[in-house]
């Protein structure tokens, strides 16, 4: 988008290890990036590669403000339901679990509230994972990484782990002074309390996971009493371990090195997308408060960003969101609280740093009024589609067949000639009742004039009716025999249509194959 | 091509050197983790070396400290197989054969065991589905050699046909043509005749003589009217169903040479719920007669 007025001054600014890895709209006007808040420690020699990066140790430091109410909230309300949910019934009748969400491996289920769905309707999960895909190009579109912010599990994890890390070990400050001094009593007992918590938090989360796959009451107290299979401890034991190696150990690590979303969304984002952004048009040339209140005195350029480095201390991932969007950024929105705060305390308009885009801030240095677009053709066509494929997804649901038929011709042999020269059609049919009570179904065929039909195991014969008892929520795969006395033209092919008809309710369903002869 | 490496200037990382129409890569370095999950990987790989087997030697190979073998794992599958059927395979133990046809759960597992059974075991003669081949009867129609009953069908396979079993199916067809009791023009004139019971025509052929013919030496099998006795295994010859076909050529070969196919025994070399399970399935592919 700016990649004309892109100058290689540009690249100077850009010195930071974040900054290497990416960065979407540096300008030229853009201040020069300040050197990173804890140094580099691995110096890189002139004639030598080193073989591996140290991770440069993030202290994320505390603040409140509207971005930080909001990830709380955020917080509350996915952890909540994440580790409450399997608790929620939902009334199914005698014959099926009472779980409002739960995944069936057993009987092959999956149900979602009113939704239960068989594993040949898995297609449904291909339109939620449409709807997620472009509901997340949508976020983008409208406000850079909303997901990677506040919603992605990454990110709410490590937001807790961080406040648990603050409340043990003690905020910013207070850590890095204590990581310094030698081991103690004190801050031994601190980080002993720390990873205990993390663990604590690590094993719910791998143990609310398992409680999706099977009756959550009744598991909890299998586990509890050492009775639950031994699949559920080791994918507790699996998850614990995942949770407090990314959430307390890996954190921005996973997010710069393992995710692929950073490098994708680059490629989806526009000018008018909302990003996290520094207003340098507003902070520049920064210095410090007494400095540019000196220069703004004497009617000299003076900038508002005081370069207190509240915004770096704060991030999660130890960005300088002075430098420019870049692939380190998340995107929370906590440099914005810390900003804000400080400039409040110095008596500045908020909003030095904020929600914008690098167009804005083009059109402000030229005198001209900042526009923004969240209604533009890009998230219209978004919209459109999710709407478009929640709406076949809600039409399929509702007019779901509750019954259903499969027919598998007999391949070996394709007929089969009688003593008294009938012609004979063996068929494999699958009977689908997807209600929660036993039915009983009529089985008819159709589509040739003379034949008999008969059911492997029915003791009705040929006579019929045929009627196929199918149990709840289950399917029942029967032998049909149909037979042909009328003289068939040579190597016929007829097709036909078996037809089940529930005695009770009515409800029908087909379907058609051929019949075969010599 | 190679170069040195140096500072690439727009980002001041070092460059690997290595250039391909102007294009550079940069030598950006691991994260340090990712380096020791390198090596952890290496140390897992000698960690299995020792525990698995792995390593050919000359006449055999390294067994590993486990004692793992994948022999091992397949009858731990059996044996978990066995314990998941075990109490269905107990019911289809001690119910009859008519017991199982009448009960429906017991009729689908029955056949859900006979099916890959026949598979295994009948299918290279009998074809996958059971439609049968030249030589083999077709187990789908209600043409039955000896017997189409449930227990007609069990004993069949239990003992085999011409077996060598001492309570096999037996029965021997003369070699009426190789064993000079008929001459040439009596088996033509014979053929002719079982070819017309079929409604097909063989000119030349003197029909009544082959009448005759077949009277004086295949009735006492086939039957006066060649319907076939089953008792003897001995085929219906007027349905239109062939076991070797019905050409002129072939039915004269028959007659000639006669024919005697055999099946094995099965008793001994399949368990008896497998047997049962198999005259089952047999039984309901279409052709089981009440």
């Amino acid at each position: 988008m700016l990649e004309q007025q892109l100058t290689p001054e540009r690249n100077k600014a850009c010195s930071d290890a974040n900054c290497k890895l990416f960065d979407l709209a540096q300008h030229p006007n853009a201040p020069a990036m300040i050197p990173p808040a804890v140094p580099d420690e691995t110096p890189e020699p002139e004639d030598e590669v080193p073989l591996y990066a140290a991770r440069r140790k993030i202290y994320p430091q505390a603040v409140t403000g509207t971005f930080r109410r909001i990830k709380w909230a955020v917080l509350v309300v996915t952890l909540g339901i994440y580790y409450l949910l399997p608790f929620v019934r939902w009334d199914r009748g005698p014959t099926a679990p009472d779980q409002a969400v739960l995944i069936d491996f057993t009987t092959r289920r999956f149900y979602f509230f009113f939704i239960e769905i068989w594993p040949q309707e898995v297609y449904y999960v291909t339109g939620l994972l449409i709807i997620a895909a472009v509901t997340l190009f949508l976020m983008n579109a409208v406000a850079g990484r909303i997901w990677c912010g506040y919603l992605c599990p990454q990110t709410v994890w490590t937001d807790l782990f961080c406040a648990i890390e603050r409340f043990t070990e003690g905020d910013r400050r207070e850590h890095l002074r204590r990581d310094r001094e030698p081991m103690s009593l004190n801050k031994a007992a601190r980080k002993a309390t720390k990873h205990f918590l993390w663990l604590m938090i690590a094993w719910w989360t791998g143990g609310a996971w398992v409680l999706y796959f099977a009756d959550a009451p009744t598991l909890v107290k299998d586990l509890a009493t050492l009775q639950a299979p031994f699949a559920a401890y080791a994918w507790i034991g699996i998850l614990t371990a995942t949770t407090y190696l990314l959430a307390g150990h890996m954190r921005e690590q996973v997010c710069l090195y393992m995710c692929p979303w950073p490098r994708i969304q680059a490629a989806l984002t526009d000018e008018y997308a909302l990003n996290v952004t520094y207003r340098y048009d507003r902070g520049e040339p920064r210095g410090s408060v007494k400095k540019n209140e000196q220069l703004r005195q004497k009617g000299l350029p003076a900038g508002d960003c005081v370069d207190c480095l509240q915004c770096v201390n704060v991030c999660p991932t130890g960005v300088d969101i002075r430098g420019g969007a870049n692939l380190g950024c998340i995107q929370c929105g906590l440099c914005i609280d810390a900003c804000d705060s400080i400039m409040t305390k110095l008596g500045r308009p908020k909003g030095l740093i904020a929600y914008d885009t690098e167009l804005n801030i083009h059109r402000r240095q030229h005198g001209e009024k900042p526009s923004f677009h969240i209604v533009r053709p890009r998230t219209i066509v978004y919209a459109a589609i999710i709407a478009a494929v929640g709406a076949i997804m809600l039409y399929t649901l509702v007019t779901r067949e509750v019954a259903g038929i499969n027919v598998i011709h007999d391949r070996n042999p394709m007929f089969v000639r009688l003593a008294d020269g009938a012609i004979r059609n063996g068929y494999t049919i699958r009977i689908l009742n997807k209600t929660n009570e036993q039915r009983t179904f009529r089985l008819e065929v159709s589509g040739i004039t003379v034949s008999a039909l008969e059911i492997i195991g029915d003791p009705a014969g040929a006579a019929g009716p045929h009627e196929i008892v199918v149990g709840p929520d289950q399917t029942r795969e029967i032998r049909a025999l149909v037979t042909v006395y009328q003289p068939l033209p040579p190597d016929a092919s007829i097709p036909l249509m078996f037809t089940i008809t529930d005695t009770h309710s009515g409800v029908r369903a087909a379907s058609a194959d051929q019949f075969r002869g010599p | 091509m190679a170069q040195a490496p140096e500072i690439d200037p727009a980002t001041g990382t070092p460059t690997t050197g290595h250039e391909w129409d102007g294009i550079r890569e940069l030598n950006t370095p691991l994260p340090r983790w990712w380096l020791w999950l390198f090596y952890i990987t290496i140390v897992w790989a000698i960690g299995y070396w020792v525990v698995y087997p792995s390593w050919p030697l000359v006449s055999s190979y390294s067994r590993g400290v486990f004692g793992w073998q994948s022999r091992d794992a397949v009858v731990e599958d059996l044996r978990q197989l066995k314990e998941t059927r075990g109490p269905l395979m107990d019911k289809l133990a001690a119910a009859s054969l008519q017991e199982i046809v009448a009960d429906p759960q017991l009729l689908d597992f029955a056949r859900a065991v006979g099916k890959p059974a026949f598979a295994e075991n009948c299918a290279p003669c009998h074809g996958a589905g059971g439609g049968g081949a030249r030589g083999y009867p077709n187990l789908n129609d209600d043409d039955w050699l000896w017997g189409g009953k449930l227990d007609d069908i069990a004993f069949t396979i239990r003992h085999g046909v011409r077996s060598g079993s001492e309570d096999a199916r037996e029965s021997a067809m003369p070699a009426f043509g190789r064993d000079g009791i008929l001459k040439s023009d009596e088996i033509y004139n014979v053929v002719g005749y079982v070819r017309s019971l079929n409604n097909l025509a063989t000119p030349r052929a003197n029909i009544e003589a082959g009448k005759k013919v077949f009277a004086e030496n295949c009735a006492v099998c086939h039957g006066e009217a060649a319907k076939g006795n089953r008792e003897l295994g001995a085929p219906n010859l007027t349905d239109s169903i062939w076991l070797y076909g019905s050409s002129v050529p072939t039915l004269t070969e028959t007659i000639t040479n006669s024919r005697n196919g055999v099946m094995p025994t099965w008793a001994g070399r399949l368990d008896d719920v497998t047997l049962k399970a198999l005259a089952v399935y047999v039984y309901t592919l279409g052709g089981g007669e009440r």
